[in-house]
């Protein structure tokens, strides 16, 4: 397989793009024409062949691009990546889960050569080879685990497990939907969900710990989360609000198909062997309605998916004042016809 | 979901008595590749075809987590018990081939701490063998109190006290010799957290102990499996799967849903995780609950069970399962 990694931008002139085959592999949230909580978690072992579940940690042609405006975040702003003393060895266990999975998954991109504790790792897409001791700090340019997701797309929370319960306690985040690493760093997995409405009350979350405190060794788990973005910007971070929040304000009826994206999360549920902490990788796909309506079955279930969605949800997911516009642009691409069950296109 | 469900084939490539009740195994890999590196504390759930009984019983992992090319296990023969450890004993020899699951950890390091204490018991002491060698490996400061019947039942005090002679403390019950644990807690530095692994009348001296003390109670851990007692046979039915049958004396109920046929989750098997709580329908007698993890009023509510320990005299129990 080879992958032909766009030139493109998440800020200001946008040129990001989708292939048809980016388009085609597009994480579609939505297994019926409505949406609601729920632990929609299920095993992380692989998925249809060329789809983003595939892969441990998918590679895609937006690889390069996300990785030089993750560069560019981290320049304007260090705390985007932190990690407390408790969790080096955890990062070392990340480091270890992405270096095997990816030149196993992609030994034409990457390779690890490991002899004992001499490792040697070569990134080809981002021109990096890099010989280093496994658990010596000393020998890489970062800590273990900025320096592994300075090379790997999506988000990335490290979470301590103690007294029954998840911690923040490092992360690499940079491509969030409007949530704060500095402000959650330390916070346990109630605190952290503390803003979500409608979900404590339902026992979500309560549930969803105890999922999450079970998954073993070798037991990937994932499930996908999706908000509203507008213009494809990865970095929709409460420290970049006065940036970003009033291009929300920029939608017409003209340019609604271009400038608003689905935003889908691939979120995976590792746990580390070592530490015996979790990873939680936010993985960020982004579609623009325009290229969404091309499959036929996706503009139809959206259109009924926004158009019905709790008031509670759409403020809380940032698109309530939106909605209007959203849903009279998405209602033209919806003829009434019924929709078939599951994500996938007809 | 159950940890089991992702298993490791493994041979049998030592076995080393170590005194007259404590016998190590060494397991390697079927296909002679590496296996998972864990964490300290972990245990592997062996399964046993012990005749018609497949038992699955979890022992922790004593070797080093960074060992990658064979785990091994300590097991202490209890005669008295339903039969999983006489069976490792009696009837595993070297070249068996046996499947394990996939290492899991309820008893893991607290990361922050500035100092590990640890208090083992008997046969206790092997989680921490691994811990050790794993903060062995991370410059981690811990200090060992090992409280054991005489010097020929210690197993692996002398391996420790060499290794680690300024770390480990060791007392044989039977030369008088006792932890004084009061003045042990009292002189402990901010920071510290205590590991207990051991009999129960221990966990709870330990954790009574430092909770009159005051020490928080994120800082006191502690691993006790119980494992399943016999009991009289009784009359499961499972409502979801339609099927009805009976437990077994000296099968425990979880078992005997395995061995119907049915995919329960499960992680401890010995009452402690809570992975395998299911809900009771019916009950026509009463429920022997025997884990410590359901709360004192969902065991009085009759409408949970453990089917790892737990058991049930009467007519008929009917699960959500």
């Amino acid at each position: 397989m080879t992958i032909q990694f766009n030139d493109e931008t998440f800020r200001d002139d946008y040129t990001f793009t989708n292939s048809e085959r980016a388009i085609k592999r597009f994480p579609f949230p939505f297994h019926e024409d409505s949406y609601m909580y729920s632990v929609n978690m299920e095993q992380h072992q692989g998925g249809p062949e060329g789809s983003i579940y595939e892969k441990r940690f998918d590679v895609d042609e937006h690889y390069i691009s996300e990785m030089k405006d993750r560069a560019l975040v981290l320049d304007e702003d260090p705390l985007r990546c932190q990690s407390l003393p408790h969790m080096t060895l955890a990062g070392w266990d990340l480091l270890e889960l992405i270096m095997v999975s990816k030149s196993e998954d992609y030994p034409d991109l990457f390779e690890l050569h490991r002899d004992g504790n001499n490792w040697h790792w070569i990134n080809k897409p981002l021109g990096i080879e890099q010989k280093f001791v496994f658990m010596d700090e000393s020998t890489l340019p970062y800590g273990p685990m900025e320096y592994i997701t300075r090379q790997t797309q999506g988000d990335f929370a490290l979470l301590d497990q103690r007294d029954e319960n998840l911690w923040m306690d490092a992360g690499m985040v940079t491509t969030q939907a409007d949530w704060s690493l500095d402000f959650d760093i330390g916070m346990n997995f109630f605190e952290w969900h503390a803003p979500v409405p409608k979900a404590h009350e339902m026992g979500i979350f309560k549930r969803a710990l105890k999922f999450l405190l079970n998954i073993q060794q070798g037991m990937p788990a994932r499930r996908l989360n999706w908000t509203m973005t507008v213009n494809p910007l990865l970095d929709t971070s409460p420290e970049n609000y006065h940036k970003w929040g009033a291009q929300k304000t920029t939608l017409t009826p003209e340019n609604v198909g271009q400038k608003q994206y689905l935003r889908v999360e691939l979120q995976t549920f590792f746990r580390l062997p070592r530490s015996n902490g979790m990873v939680f990788p936010i993985r960020c796909y982004l579609i623009s309605l325009e290229d969404l309506v091309t499959i036929p079955k996706w503009g139809r279930r959206l259109h009924r998916v926004i158009r019905d969605v709790p008031e509670e949800l759409a403020t809380y997911k940032g698109f309530i004042d939106n909605r209007p516009l959203i849903v009279d642009y998405l209602s033209k691409f919806d003829d009434g016809a019924p929709t078939s069950d599951g994500v996938w296109p007809d | 979901m159950s940890a089991g469900t992702n298993k490791i084939d493994v041979v049998v490539t030592d076995i080393v008595p170590l005194n007259e009740l404590v016998t190590r195994f060494k397991f390697e890999r079927a296909d002679g590749g590496l296996l998972p590196t864990f964490s300290g504390g972990a245990h592997t759930v062996i399964e046993m075809k012990d005749g018609e009984t497949t038992r699955l019983n979890p022992y922790s992992l004593m070797s080093d987590p960074a060992d990658r090319h064979a785990y091994t296990i300590s097991v202490r023969r209890d005669d008295a018990g339903r039969g999983g450890s006489l069976f490792l004993h009696k009837n595993v020899r070297i070249g068996d081939e046996m499947v394990i699951s996939y290492p899991v950890n309820l008893f893991a390091l607290d990361l922050r701490a500035r100092k590990h204490l640890m208090i083992a018991g008997g046969i206790g002491i092997t989680p921490f063998l691994a811990q050790i060698k794993q903060l062995s490996a991370t410059n981690g400061r811990f200090e060992l109190h090992y409280a054991c019947r005489n010097q020929a039942l210690g197993s692996y005090v002398d391996d420790l006290t060499t290794a680690h002679p300024n770390n480990v403390h060791v007392y044989f019950d039977d030369d008088g010799q006792a932890l004084d644990l009061e003045n042990l807690l009292d002189g402990q530095p901010l920071g510290t957290h205590i590991y207990i692994c051991g009999p129960k009348g221990m966990i709870n001296w330990v954790r009574d102990t430092a909770e009159r003390l005051g020490w928080p109670r994120e800082a006191v851990h502690y691993e006790e499996f119980l494992a399943p007692q016999s009991g009289k046979p009784f009359t499961v039915k499972l409502a979801k799967s339609d099927l009805e049958f009976e437990v077994g004396e000296h099968q425990s109920l979880l078992e005997a849903i395995e061995a119907a046929g049915v995919d329960a989750p499960y992680l401890c098997r010995g009452g402690a995780c809570g992975q395998c709580e299911t809900d009771v329908l019916e009950a026509d007698g009463e429920i022997l609950h025997r884990d410590h993890w359901l709360e004192d009023d969902e065991k009085e509510s009759g409408k949970k069970i453990m089917p790892c320990v737990s058991r049930f005299e009467g007519r008929i129990i009917v699960l959500d399962r």
